[in-house]
């Protein structure tokens, strides 16, 4: 049951990554990071249960901060406000 | 009754991220994409959160802070990302109504 809860995660991040791999515009692959950024903090909250390691939980934090930090950062980047 | 609570509320937020990828692939536009992306992955990640602390009720104040966390952040970044694809890649997107509620904003 909970193999084939992360094999659905897994799905999706494969359909954001194809849109990640061609989309046309750079704010495309921004998105589709954006996403997967968000789907991969998921996927490391059900790891931690499914190896049951709460340490997981902390990485599952930092990979979301650094997530929202870097598309921001990459869309000011792109408005040529930096 | 917390494990098929547990399951149910994972399941949904499971089914909500394959909606936003296939969104993600299917929808014809930029903003389309990113509404389509954005709102339904961070409905997903709170179901899948609440779910895993409906099974391991011990780590629930970490799971909820970072669910809170989820919550303020990812609106942001759409917000951010949306507003840099108006003003920069205009070109991009297919205005078929003829509205444009930000025309007359200089920001």
């Amino acid at each position: 049951m909970l193999n084939f809860l992360i094999l659905l995660i897994a799905l999706s991040l494969l359909l954001a990554l194809v849109r990640f791999l061609k989309g046309p515009t750079l704010v495309d692959r921004v998105v589709a990071f954006d996403s997967m950024s968000v789907i991969a903090t998921s996927l490391l909250v059900v790891f931690s249960f499914y190896f049951d390691k709460s340490i997981y939980l902390d990485v599952a934090f930092v990979f979301g901060m650094t997530g929202f930090i870097g598309t921001v950062v990459f869309a000011k980047f792109l408005d040529k406000e930096i | 009754m917390l494990i098929i609570l547990g399951y149910f509320l994972s399941f949904l937020g499971v089914i909500l991220f394959f909606i936003s990828g296939l969104g993600l692939l299917r929808m014809p536009d930029t903003l389309t994409r990113m509404q389509a992306a954005t709102k339904a992955s961070t409905l997903g990640s709170l179901l899948v959160i609440l779910g895993i602390a409906c099974f391991e009720p011990q780590w629930a104040f970490k799971l909820i802070v970072l669910a809170v966390f989820i919550l303020i952040t990812n609106p942001i970044s759409s917000s951010v990302l949306a507003m840099t694809t108006y003003k920069r890649f205009n070109k991009y997107i297919h205005n078929t109504s003829g509205a444009d509620a930000l025309k007359g904003d200089d920001k």
